[in-house]
């Protein structure tokens, strides 16, 4: 840093660096430091023995397994819609815009009760998926639904972006040497897409890993059923003042969300080398 | 020639019914059904609900805690998007990393990481222990309204300069650079260069800032045990949905369609916000 000094030309660095890192320490990084200590004081085995508890184990699988493949079935739809938004026109496209976003700006726990209800067997949806003999609210099944619902933005609009700035001129030469237009799309979009894509999934991995308002009231919180998820087992221990369980099983969640971040992180740089490079 | 074009706008076809199909029943079919169930019970039922003690309590602590993350987090945004993006030092990335931390961690554990710093076995527990008694004032943060405020703070922390930064990096710092090289003040040079600049993203920031204030509910709840006290509109949803009888289910959804009526307002602000920036983008 004192290397650059003398090269820098526009003054407030100092102030505006202080406070930054004084605003970022006391509010982000010191509260979450507590969990660590807190966690790190605990002897060994007692913390082995709680996040190796049967059914923090099964919420655990049933988080990552439910994120993973919600951000997944996200990944298909996700790329559907930003083809459709970029490259097609037709009525009502604004419409369909603008509502792709609706999932973040929708609280979380208004989602999920209306989710809930509309999935149960007496809902407009869940009744007649109930007649097919497929309940969806309070089963695994629910879960994925809440978890689409919240994980979509972040696909589309990793991917937008990338495809409107998507040079034509690959695509036409792929087809003037006589790819299909199935081959052109799986070999030369997608392969443009793919650092979009990870990034897109990364991030709905990431928040569908750590839900909490949207899924509680769809999944049933069964722990029979196995329908818990970790930010449930969390909450429940805090309910019980257990805090040496939600700790626990809080760094846990923490240091993968942190992986997943450094994930996103890393594919993101890599696409800027790769943008700046050409 | 003729049979790819066919081909394809069969394929243009089902892929627009696909996207279609998707958003009506992802998402505008909940959002019809949150107002649906609202006026289950008619809309004197509606009025009642929705004015109810409880809920106006709520409403006020919810306003409270958005206003103050707005707060902070707009000052905190335009400066730390002014120190990445003016100036070049190590370990930026990884600054930028480190204040993107709330969006990927579960709103559970924000709620978690308070209790443990200011709660009963936080380290700063025996601080606020004797800042209490000397000022003779009875400080309590956790399941009390500062709690709640720092649990919104920290949810919503990263939302104004995320917007701000990229913005910023595609201004450059040029202008800047040439007003100090000019002697312009710093504050001077915010004021009348980056600031301009950062405007519209620093509305959109702000719109995002709130919206996910208001709709805060894990870190929320962690934090915040007493109805009609230190509940927020989401906790009292919560509350409704939980206890089970037919008409607290509908003042549930009552409650709810405010949120979806100020969501509603978030989504066209935004596309308001997209449109004019790429109009100022056609112009340049």
């Amino acid at each position: 840093m004192r290397f650059t000094h003398s090269k820098r030309v526009i003054p407030g660095f100092g102030l505006t660096m202080g406070v930054t890192i004084a605003m970022l320490s006391l509010l982000i990084l010191i509260p979450l430091a507590s969990v660590f200590v807190y966690a790190f004081r605990m002897s060994a085995a007692d913390f082995l023995e709680t996040v190796t508890n049967s059914a923090v184990l099964y919420a655990f699988r049933t988080s990552i397994v439910c994120a993973l493949l919600a951000a997944l079935i996200n990944c298909v739809f996700g790329t559907i819609l930003a083809w459709v938004l970029v490259r097609y026109d037709f009525p009502g496209k604004r419409f369909l815009d603008g509502l792709i976003e609706l999932p973040f700006a929708l609280p979380t726990a208004v989602a999920g009760i209306t989710l809930s209800k509309m999935y149960s067997t007496t809902g407009i949806l869940g009744k007649p998926l109930a007649g097919l003999g497929i309940e969806v609210s309070y089963t695994h099944l629910g879960l994925l639904v809440a978890l689409v619902f919240i994980g979509i933005p972040f696909v589309v609009r990793a991917i937008q972006p990338v495809l409107e700035k998507l040079d034509p001129q690959y695509e036409e030469a792929a087809f003037i040497l006589g790819a299909s237009r199935r081959k052109t799309f799986f070999r030369i979009i997608l392969s443009e897409l793919r650092p979009a894509l990870l990034t897109g999934f990364g991030l709905a991995f990431a928040r569908g890993l750590g839900e909490y308002g949207s899924v509680i009231y769809i999944s049933g919180n069964s722990a029979k059923e196995h329908t818990q998820v970790v930010s449930y087992v969390i909450m429940q221990k805090l309910n019980y003042m257990d805090y040496a369980s939600a700790t626990s099983i809080a760094l846990i969640l923490l240091i993968i969300s942190f992986l997943m971040l450094l994930f996103v992180n890393m594919v993101q740089v890599r696409q800027s080398k790769r943008t700046n490079a050409v | 020639m003729k049979e790819t074009q066919k081909g394809s706008a069969a394929t243009r076809n089902i892929l627009i019914i696909i996207a279609v199909a998707f958003v009506v029943i992802m998402l505008v079919l909940p959002l019809a059904a949150v107002i649906g169930n609202s006026l289950r019970k008619g809309f004197e039922f509606y009025m009642h609900a929705i004015t109810a003690r409880y809920v106006i309590s709520a409403l006020k602590v919810t306003l409270l805690a958005t206003v103050v993350a707005v707060g902070v987090n707009t000052f905190f945004g335009m400066i730390s998007s002014w120190v990445i993006t003016k100036f070049s030092f190590r370990g930026k990335q990884f600054l930028a990393t480190l204040i993107d931390i709330p969006f990927s961690i579960s709103p559970v554990i924000a709620g978690l990481a308070f209790i443990m710093t200011f709660g009963r076995l936080g380290w700063a527990y025996p601080i606020l222990e004797n800042i209490s008694r000397i000022t003779g004032m009875d400080i309590q943060i956790v399941f009390a309204l500062p709690g709640v405020l720092l649990a919104t703070i920290f949810v919503t922390f990263p939302f104004v300069s995320r917007e701000i930064i990229p913005v910023l990096n595609a201004e450059g710092k040029d202008e800047e650079e040439a007003a100090a090289l000019m002697g312009a003040k710093g504050f001077y040079i915010f004021r009348k260069i980056t600031f301009p600049q950062m405007k519209w993203a620093l509305v959109y920031g702000i719109i995002l800032c709130a919206a996910r204030a208001l709709g805060e509910f894990g870190a929320v709840a962690a934090l915040s045990k007493t109805r009609g006290k230190t509940f927020t509109l989401p906790l009292e949803i919560d509350a409704l949905y939980l206890s089970g009888d037919s008409d607290s289910l509908v003042a549930a959804f009552a409650v709810s369609s405010i949120l979806v009526i100020i969501a509603i307002i978030v989504l066209v602000l935004r596309n308001i916000m997209e449109y004019r920036a790429k109009l100022r983008a056609a112009q340049k």
